[in-house]
């Protein structure tokens, strides 16, 4: 085998599969501070956890397909699957509960479908609605944010809970969970609450939920900076965002009383990193200009339609999924207008 | 007076490395003692030899002429005698031997007597026209194209605009760039034989804003000239491939060639800054395309520049002036980087078409096994002809051509700008021009296939129309032969 290519181009350029997934990683790093900040630092045992399972499952997986481990094993991909979906479950997600999701979104969600390139679903999603529709008590109960608790979660009684189920003391999970700010609301205003009222409760901020404001600012920031480096193209966020303001503010001009207001959409839950880290995906987004904006667009009402009117409180994995099923038929009927073709 | 500029979707900001060879002037390549002249340096018909083995000829008597409606002819680019008529490896992509003239050189360049036109405005299109084709002049860009078919189009077509092409768009290649900076002059020249020849006052020099030494040596050469009226220079940013034709006509006017369309269509004729200068010294000077400026450049050179080089002279002379460090199994490019091709050995001869030989690039392209496609879209983003580049690639995996028909192959100028994109280091333009090539022998193939079916067919029906036509004969033979018969019966 030549060392060099000798065909043209002659050149290339220095962007690679591996530096495309090391920048997103930089660009979560902001938000995983700001989790760790507000809900302590058991997300991190998560995130360990998640990428050893990943790398082992990909290991295998390779190995059982026949296909070179060192080239696929370090393009980063696993790595990142395993971040994303260790940031979408529960900071305090029992140890099992995050390897099967692991085993799930590398088995079944990427490998059996051909390996990175070939899943027409979102790993991470997909191994998220796994472990929800499995297991709901435990994928929608989060810890509540610092301030709220008397005595915040520190990495001992995280591990104890993570591995254990309960601490020393005997104190199991429920004893310190409660419900997301988007669940409160949602069950709130389904018992005929005001939103207003409901948004003057201890648990919400100034636009979301305390502390999720916070966390999706920065998971903005960070995908800004990922369409900065031109790893994202702006597309699909900012179709999704413009689709999810509109409609959440025609619903909430029309029907005050039975919707939080649109800012609240905007911060609360994954809306950031769903549109930013998720919905991005390349390999299951939509390619074309227009296919991404549609695609967004789909995501970003999806999501709304769900959260208000569906049967979960959050609805961007649920939304994602549904539009990956759409990408083939989205890409094929956006195909650009090439040079010199005449319509 | 500042013109709105176009511009074309995608493209690449490519690091110039143009410094390399613009430090000297251009040199002049010393004479070589054998030189070889391939018979088919441009597109369309081989030329036929007019000159036999051991004939004595000088410097720039035809040695070739051309044959039939696009072809061009060729001459000595030295004085001395023809050694051999012979296939030959040549500079062309599929690195295959070509029909070929040899002239041994005998030192003197004594050149043949030639007729000297320094006031060619009294000449007529037409002869302008002749000049330029017995010059043997072809589109110095890369492609070939004999350059009197393109300045003949004035005479059937409407010409709106002449575009005079100085963009250099790839990296290293620098002869235009100093053939602008130090032979401007001829450059006005030769656009001027060319808007009498096209009967076209509006004429765009374009050039990329990469050059500004080139910009002002060809202004200045452009207030000398009294003559030519309506002709600007267009300063137009550096994009790779922006002196791609399809690409410069859309920056320069906004237009796109429809389908699959030439300029004229659209009232466009584009040539080459240095075709420029070669018809302006072929009517002025009475020179015929016996050289050419050869940038040879790389990062496996000692000394670069750009060098005045006779037609025929061995690549490996021009390397050696310059010391080369060049390995084995790295690549040895003519042409630019993005879309040049390797040569398999250095002993090929300097052709009309050779605008540069590059030896080592920065940030060379390893042959490595590329990772699947990730679908990022980033390969469409940069193609100039918006084409979807990701799934022509997964046609082109499962050998669906008529899929990949359906996604324009056909339309892709195999700028490479998608290969050099992608993160997945996929050789795209390698995959899509075997498809394309393919395609072409299929289409080929079941071309060949239906006219022997037809032939077939009408055998079949001649056959039959034989056998008809044979038992009719026998029917009206054996009627005659029994009305005889009978007749004879009843006479006795």
């Amino acid at each position: 085998m030549s060392l060099f290519r000798l065909s043209p181009p002659f050149l290339s350029s220095t962007s690679s599969v591996t530096l495309h997934m090391i920048q997103l990683l930089i660009a979560i790093v902001p938000a995983l501070i700001a989790i760790i900040f507000f809900f302590g630092p058991g997300i991190l045992i998560n995130i360990t956890l998640a990428i050893l399972s990943a790398l082992a499952t990909e290991a295998i997986m390779l190995r059982l397909r026949n296909r070179p481990i060192k080239p696929f094993i370090t393009d980063g991909s696993a790595i990142v699957t395993a971040v994303l979906f260790a940031t979408a479950v529960p900071p305090l997600t029992p140890w099992w509960m995050t390897v099967i999701g692991i085993l799930f979104a590398i088995i079944f969600a990427k490998h059996l479908f051909g390996g990175l390139g070939y899943n027409p679903f979102n790993p991470a999603m997909v191994a998220y609605i796994i472990l929800l529709l499995s297991f709901p008590l435990e994928m929608t109960i989060w810890l509540p944010m610092k301030e709220l608790t008397d005595n915040p979660m520190d990495i001992i009684s995280a591990i104890q809970i993570i591995f254990n189920g309960e601490l020393t003391t005997g104190a199991n999970i429920d004893t310190f969970s409660g419900a997301t700010p988007l669940d409160v609301m949602k069950t709130q205003i389904s018992l005929s609450q005001l939103p207003d009222h409901i948004q003057n409760q201890a648990l919400f901020g100034l636009f979301g939920g305390i502390g999720w404001e916070w966390i999706n600012i920065w998971f903005a920031i960070g995908g800004i900076f990922m369409i900065y480096r031109r790893i994202i193209s702006w597309h699909i966020p900012a179709a999704m965002i413009t689709a999810l303001l509109t409609i959440s503010t025609a619903t909430f001009l029309i029907v005050p009383q039975a919707t939080a207001d649109p800012l609240f959409h905007l911060l609360s839950g994954g809306t950031m990193i769903g549109a930013f880290f998720i919905a991005t995906d390349p390999v299951t987004a939509s390619t074309t200009t227009r296919g991404r904006l549609i695609f967004g667009a789909g995501v970003g009402l999806l999501t709304y339609i769900i959260r208000v009117w569906g049967g979960y409180p959050d609805g961007i994995a649920f939304a994602v999924l549904l539009m990956n099923m759409l990408v083939p038929l989205i890409d094929y009927y956006t195909q650009p207008k090439i040079y010199g073709m005449v319509k | 007076m500042t013109q709105y500029l176009n511009s074309f979707p995608g493209g690449l900001k490519l690091p110039g490395r143009k410094r390399r060879s613009t430090a000297t002037p251009i040199r002049k390549m010393s004479l070589s003692h054998t030189l070889v002249l391939p018979l088919q340096q441009h597109i369309g018909e081989v030329a036929t030899p007019c000159v036999k083995v051991d004939n004595k000829v000088l410097k720039g008597q035809k040695i070739a002429s051309s044959n039939g409606h696009i072809s061009a002819n060729l001459h000595a680019p030295s004085s001395g005698t023809i050694k051999e008529i012979s296939e030959h490896p040549m500079l062309h992509q599929s690195n295959s031997s070509f029909p070929s003239i040899t002239i041994e050189t005998d030192g003197q360049d004594k050149w043949i007597d030639r007729r000297i036109t320094y006031d060619f405005t009294h000449l007529s299109p037409n002869d302008l026209c002749h000049l330029i084709s017995d010059a043997g002049i072809v589109g110095l860009g890369g492609a070939g194209f004999p350059s009197f078919i393109k300045i003949n189009s004035g005479i059937h077509h409407y010409v709106e605009t002449l575009i005079i092409n100085g963009a250099e768009c790839e990296p290293y290649i620098t002869c235009d760039d100093v053939i602008m900076r130090e032979r401007a002059q001829s450059i006005i020249d030769g656009i001027e034989i060319m808007q009498r020849a096209l009967n076209v006052n509006n004429c765009v020099i374009a050039i990329e804003d990469n050059k500004p030494e080139a910009i002002l040596s060809m202004r200045i050469a452009l207030n000398l000239n009294q003559r030519i009226r309506d002709t600007k220079i267009v300063v137009i940013p550096n994009l790779y491939p922006t002196g791609s034709e399809k690409q410069l006509i859309q920056v320069v006017t906004g237009k796109e060639i429809p389908g699959s369309g030439l300029p004229i269509h659209i009232g466009i004729v584009l040539h080459n800054i240095t075709t420029a200068y070669a018809i302006g010294r072929a009517i002025k000077h009475s020179e015929p395309l016996i050289s050419r400026i050869v940038t040879v450049t790389g990062t496996d050179l000692d000394n670069s520049g750009n060098f005045e080089t006779l037609l025929g002279t061995p690549i490996h002379e021009l390397l050696r002036f310059c010391g080369t460090k060049h390995q084995v199994g790295a690549p040895l490019i003519q042409g630019g980087p993005m879309m040049g091709y390797n040569l398999a050995d250095n002993n090929l001869p300097i052709t009309k078409t050779a605008n540069c030989i590059l030896v080592g690039v920065e940030n060379t392209a390893k042959d490595t096994n590329p990772l699947p496609c990730i679908r990022c879209g980033d390969c469409a983003t940069v193609c100039p002809i918006k084409l979807l580049p990701q799934q022509l690639y997964w046609y082109s995996r499962s050998r669906n051509m008529d899929k990949m028909q359906e996604y324009s192959l056909f339309n892709c100028i195999e700028c490479g700008c998608c290969s050099y994109v992608c993160p997945s280091k996929i050789p795209l333009v390698q995959y899509f021009r075997l498809a394309k090539t393919e395609t072409t022998n299929k289409k080929r193939e079941s071309q060949k296939a239906n006219i022997a079916r037809i032939r077939h067919d009408n055998r079949l029906e001649r056959q039959e129309y034989e056998r008809v036509a044979r038992k009719e004969k026998q029917r009206k033979h054996k009627i005659t032969l029994a009305t005889r018969k009978a007749n004879s019966r009843s006479e006795n």
